[in-house]
């Protein structure tokens, strides 16, 4: 019986040197004649740069250089458009030093490098920069006027893009509908805020002539391009490794300023150069997202059945659209969730604004999306008296309807077309699970009895995941039996060194410890794209699986031939290749590999391989000298996971304090690789997505300073605020990769912002409280209570 | 986020200590635990040229019986009062409301003195001296002296002591017979700074079915720790009801001021501190009943 | 002493059990000291204001945040970090067992903050409620996992150094 790896709680191989502090994270590095970066930030949201003196920096001690626009070469042109797209009109990247102006409070103004980071500090007090301030934009309502100051004059307008998605005849759906129901709804500015901050070190190696750079990037191939192409150097002679990364979450990928300056400094100064973000750096240049304003409306008939939904909304782009405006075009498609929408109005203007440009947050634009829908879908069950529950199986897709189109090309250039799912059995579950009914009808009741303000929500969502364009991946069987695995996708927590190595462990099926798997590096892979859109496990998961398929093919090919039998009499157990029947007659991978290849090893022991009497070349045609393929996996388009959460939370009307009581998530993600690491998947993503319900929230003044720029302001949930959760699995396989897996690290983070409104909304009835903002606060709920009350 | 330069001094002794002081004056800082100072230095908020660390000067260490109360020298860790059976036993509004103080991480390091010194008005500890009328006692090269605890928080972060003083000791006084005290506050996330916070103290009449006397100070509604003095003067003779509690809460509300930030609005305060001045004093009140004095 | 006008200041500590003499300028964090002078790198540094607890280390047994303490004040003190947690590569501390067990970590950056504030914990409460842990990590941030399962690897260390003892 081949043994099952695939599906298995198998414990984590990148534990071991994580929990005994052998890690290695980019700041943990440290080269011989190392210098250090600190960054001039800018202090204001819009101003001119007159004129900068950076004379007395340049004096002090251990100063080595001090760099304004003037000074960095190649690094004088724009940073990158990342993606474009035909609706963004008036795309607008910012120069990685500022030239003349600068748009948000942390833009880089000039670099100091010095002997150490507390020199370098002391010498950017020493910059005078004079000044000119403009009139700031921070409130995109304000900003899409037409007397609005500009962000960047020569545009001429501060709407970056207008999107219009129409699927079928809105106008007249909403003309004969029974009920429409309107809501305006916002949820606020935040941002990924891993606890690893982003860093980078570089070197240039005279030895092989090599621009060496470890980078928190969640992207190393794409940092790779770019600095071949701006430096003119042979991609083969700039060596990106993503080594152990402190979470990413969206925010560290990019091609962010720090990323070519750092490596431009090493080249110029021939000298190893480190930058680490601090905290308070973070929170003003590393990327946020989520401010988006919905006028959203759904029509439905008498039963609840949506017959169409429109909603126009503004998106908060920041100071730039270097990564285009994938997240609202997230939004925008994903916005019906696992419902029929017939008749669908989607419109946005991506806006410009003098503050921390936006790229996606785990999530990346689905948690709008999915508010907007739950609160509709709520706002019907409520208007119309009926179960929330009910509402929504009302308006699911039916398993017989896949693949089902929205009707609207998704971030990836494909249809919006849900591949597989089981929306009506997701939801049961999930009621089941709950004990829904006893819930509504007896401990519910009971409890407000006792006069406490306890409510129940529940959410649905889908998750398009595991795009393209493509990911590949390398497996090669060693001589000693050991299987090597590299991809070009780095890894910030998401166990990818174990998940990939039990798909391969499962094709071979050889124990999952002799498969290691090398990430994030590019001289050990050189194409792909990165670890992004939750589609590590479908993409590269499925080029590894295809590579590990083709090695098994090899393997079984080889033993055929040296046994003189049928490949089709063979099996693959155990770790062996061998006849059925008689397990004698076989091989192990360690002794295949030594038979693919002609050439003797040192040292290697127990060589399966008697000398062979000469038949002609050692290689035969169409051999090659190793166990060894290279796959690449391109999907077709996105494949959908999608879920259901449930709670019960408890309100304190006096102070607006809430606590969960319980907490529940079915998720569907396609076959699951490794439950463990999926459950920790989900637990992560609901952690985030209750920091973005109830405490985390990024606050701008009107003049554009960001006013919780700390830990100490920035509420990231401990242990004490989030519950426990309880999670259930179903599997519906993809039908479109050899895994029949889907994604899941955006998960959790999409239904809770809608969640906790169902909740608070159920446990303040007698308030006839509505929430229509994410996330809340104490204070926002006591006003909510008073206002209403 | 590097602190920029300052020189550092480590004296042993407290005459050592106040000479530095009276030499460096405003020049100076005093390292305590650092918690809250450290922080500050790394974002190159404060700048002082000096740095005195006090770890090293003994007197400035123990906990201690004294004066119907307990003293306790400056530099003892707020975990260390935290784990005092003392502490417990004689001052257990300190003990309740010490545990709200950060994390367990900032009060092994943390201290008492640091934490009155540097006067953050939503610090719980100065807000549980003024609760329980408790004194300071400051030295200096000058001499020494003792200020109320009523006298010493001025406004925000800013204290009675001059610049070559020191917080030397810190008294809490006993609660009286028939005393019950309570702590209660509201923060956005565990060991976060309160929204509001406040500390009770009620002794009740001899029959223990009115009010004797109460205090009742808050923290995070003003500039420094604050009492309201209406409410308290309210309670005084009043029946052990909840509408007396009930008319505290709104008395409370009346008579305070809170300011807005970001994390709640002055509204928000002004309501939320009525509603824990009514559960702090029902909590403390009955407290009292039980005898447990706490 | 002084080089370049700059005041260093020789301090003497131990480390993990070993002694450790250098000579340091006063404004070094210790963060930095244990990091870029002793190399020792499972610290970690998520935001240098006292918030986050990555780099909790033990002072004199002791959890504390390293990037709130300078060098000179470590002193004459005894400093634990991570590496000093296994006495060798098959011998993890029961903590480091149950974190890989219950799959309480992801990236593994907040993880060495979190298993030298449960060493103090769990050497003070040998028996904690699931309360009692959320309360004692609460001065750490994951961003990862949720918590969950490092409540449940401190309670299944718990119980393994229950066994132990």
């Amino acid at each position: 019986m081949p043994t099952r790896i695939f599906g298995e709680r198998i414990k984590r191989a990148e534990d071991p040197r994580l929990l005994t502090g052998r890690g290695r994270f980019v700041d943990d590095i440290d080269l011989p004649g190392q210098l250090h970066v600190a960054f001039l930030r800018s202090p204001h949201a819009h101003a001119r740069v007159r004129a900068i003196d950076a004379s007395a920096a340049r004096a002090m001690e251990g100063v080595v250089a001090v760099w304004t626009y003037t000074d960095i070469g190649p690094c004088q042109r724009r940073m990158p458009l990342l993606i474009p797209h035909p609706d963004l009109t008036h795309p607008y990247t910012r120069f990685a030093l500022a030239r003349d102006e600068v748009n948000h409070v942390g833009e880089p103004v000039a670099m100091v490098i010095a002997e150490s980071r507390y020199l370098a500090e002391d010498a950017l007090e020493a910059i005078a920069v004079d000044w000119e301030e403009l009139p700031p934009v921070v409130d995109i309502e304000a900003a899409v006027r037409p007397d609005a100051p500009l962000v960047h004059e020569e545009l001429g307008t501060n709407v970056a893009a207008h999107y219009v998605g129409i699927v079928g005849d809105p106008d007249r759906a909403f003309a004969s509908a029974a009920h429409v129901f309107r809501e305006r709804l916002v949820i606020e500015r935040s941002a990924s805020m891993p606890i690893e901050p982003r860093a980078i070190l570089a070197t240039w190696d005279d030895t092989d002539g090599v621009l060496r750079v470890w980078d928190t990037t969640q992207a190393p191939i794409v940092i790779r391009n770019a600095l071949a192409a701006l430096f003119g150097l042979a991609p083969t002679q700039v060596h990106v490794v993503a080594p152990d990364v402190g979470g990413g979450f969206g925010g560290k990928i990019m091609v962010y300023p720090e990323e070519v300056l750092v490596p431009y400094a090493a080249l110029a100064l021939r000298r190893p150069v480190k930058w680490t973000e601090d905290r308070f750096e973070h929170f003003v240049g590393t990327n946020h997202e989520r401010l988006q304003i919905h006028d959203a409306e759904i029509a439905v008939d008498s039963e609840g059945r949506i017959l169409g939904v429109r909603d126009r909304f503004l998106h908060d782009a920041g100071a730039y659209t270097p990564y285009g405006i994938i997240v609202p075009i997230i939004t925008a498609c994903q916005l019906p969730g696992p419902y029929k929408v017939p008749n669908y109005h989607v419109e946005f203007r991506a806006v410009y604004s003098n503050t921390v440009p936006v790229s996606p947050y785990r999530g990346a634009g689905r948690p709008h999306a999915c508010f907007v829908m739950e609160r509709l879908m709520d706002r019907v069950a409520d208007e119309l008296g009926l179960d929330r529950a009910e509402v929504r199986q009302r308006n699911f897709i039916q398993p017989d309807e896949f693949p089902y189109d929205v009707g609207l090309i998704f971030q990836d250039g494909a249809p919006t077309r849900y591949d597989s799912g089981n929306y009506p059995a997701m939801l049961d579950r999930l009621l089941q699970e709950m004990d829904y009914h006893r819930l509504v009808s007896e401990e519910l009741p009971r409890l407000r009895a006792e006069g406490r303000y306890v409510g129940l929500g529940i959410a649905c969502y889908v998750e398009g995941t595991g795009i393209g364009p493509y990911e590949g991946a390398h497996v090669r069987v060693e001589p000693t039996g050991h299987v090597y695995v590299a991809t070009g996708m780095p890894q910030q927590g998401q166990a990818h060194q174990t998940v990939l190595a039990q798909i391969v462990a499962e094709e071979l099926q050889v124990p999952v410890e002799t498969v290691h798997v090398i990430e994030g590096d590019t001289a050990h892979f050189e194409f792909g794209s990165g670890t992004y859109a939750s589609r590590s496990a479908v993409v590269a998961g499925s080029a590894v699986a295809l590579a590990a398929r083709s090695v098994r093919e090899q393997g079984l090919r080889l033993a055929a031939e040296e046994l003189e039998v049928d490949p089709a009499d063979l099996l693959v157990e155990d770790g062996r290749v061998f006849v059925r029947g008689t397990p004698e007659r076989g091989f192990t991978w360690a002794q295949l590999a030594q038979l693919a290849n002609p050439l003797r090893y040192a040292y290697a022991g127990d060589l399966a391989v008697r000398p062979r009497p000469w038949s002609g070349p050692a290689l035969p045609q169409g051999r090659q000298p190793a166990l060894e393929a290279t796959e690449y996996y391109s999907p077709p388009h996105a494949t959908w996971a999608s879920g259901a959460v449930g709670a019960v939370i408890e309100v304190d009307p006096a102070t607006g304090l809430l606590q969960f009581h319980r907490l529940w998530v079915v998720h569907d993600c396609g076959k699951v690789i490794n439950p463990m690491v999926v459950e920790g998947q989900i637990h992560g993503g609901i952690a985030q997505g209750i920091g973005g319900a109830f405490y985390e929230r990024l606050h701008y003044d009107e003049n554009g300073q960001l006013l919780n720029a700390s830990f100490m302001d920035f509420l990231i949930p401990t242990a004490m605020e989030i519950p426990r959760i309880e999670v259930a699995h179903l599997e519906t396989p993809s039908p479109l990769n050899p895994l029949g897996v889907k994604g899941v690290g955006e998960a959790g983070a999409i239904p809770l912002p809608a969640l906790v409104a169902a909740a608070v909304e159920d446990a303040l009835r007698p308030f006839q409280v509505h929430v229509t903002r994410m996330p809340l606060s104490p204070d926002e709920l006591l006003r909510l209570i008073h206002t209403e009350a | 986020m590097k602190p920029a330069r300052f020189v550092y001094h480590a004296p042993t002794t407290l005459d050592a200590t106040l000479q530095l002081l009276a030499e460096l004056n405003v020049d100076a800082k005093l390292l305590a635990g650092g918690q809250s100072l450290i922080p500050m230095l790394n974002m190159r908020l404060v700048r002082p040229g000096h740095l005195i660390d006090l770890q090293h000067v003994s007197e400035l260490a123990g906990i201690h019986e004294r004066d119907g109360g307990v003293a306790i020298g400056a530099m003892t860790r707020q975990r260390q009062v935290e784990r005092s059976p003392l502490v417990a036993e004689r001052i257990p509004l300190l003990a309740e409301a010490i545990r709200h103080v950060g994390h367990l991480p900032i009060r092994t390091r943390g201290t008492i003195g640091g934490s009155i010194a540097h006067a953050d008005p939503a610090a719980e500890l100065p807000g549980v001296l003024l609760a329980l009328d408790g004194t300071v006692r400051l030295a200096s090269a000058r001499g020494e002296r003792t200020v109320a605890a009523r006298d010493f928080f001025v406004d925000i972060l800013t204290t009675a002591a001059e610049p070559d003083e020191l917080v030397r000791e810190v008294w809490f006084p006993s609660l009286p017979p028939r005393s019950g005290s309570a702590w209660l506050e509201v923060a956005r996330r565990h060991g976060d700074y309160a929204l509001v916070g406040v500390g009770a103290v009620v002794t009740l009449a001899d029959d223990g079915q009115a009010v004797a006397a109460a205090r009742l100070c808050f923290i995070s509604v003003a500039g420094r720790p604050v009492q309201a003095t209406q409410a308290e003067a309210a309670l005084r003779g009043a029946p052990v009801t909840p509408a007396t509690w009930r008319e505290a809460g709104a008395l409370v509300r009346e008579e305070l001021d809170p300011p807005a930030d970001l994390h709640a609005s002055a509204h928000y305060r002004r309501h939320v501190a009525g509603v824990l001045a009514e559960r702090v004093l029902e909590l403390a009140a009955r407290r009292a009943q039980e005898g447990a004095g706490r | 002493m002084s080089t370049n006008g700059v005041e260093r200041k020789r301090i003497r500590l131990t480390v993990n059990g070993a002694p450790v003499e250098r000579d340091v300028e006063a404004r070094l964090l210790l963060s930095d000291f244990l990091r870029h002078e002793l190399g020792l790198t499972g610290t970690h540094v998520g935001c240098e204001h006292g918030v986050c607890g990555a780099c909790t280390v033990l002072v004199d047994g002791e959890p504390a945040r390293s990037c709130l303490m300078f060098a000179v004040q470590a002193d004459g003190h005894t400093v634990e970090t991570v590496e000093g947690l296994a006495t060798g590569d098959d011998a993890l501390h029961p903590l480091q067992r149950a974190f890989w067990e219950k799959h309480g970590l992801q990236c593994g950056y907040c993880t060495p903050g979190m298993l030298m504030v449960l060493k103090a914990f769990l050497a003070e409460n040998p028996n904690p409620t699931e309360g009692e842990v959320r309360e004692a990590i609460s001065g750490n941030l994951c961003r990862c996992t949720g918590y969950q399962n490092i409540v449940e690897a401190a309670l299944e260390a718990a119980r393994l150094m229950r066994q132990l003892s």
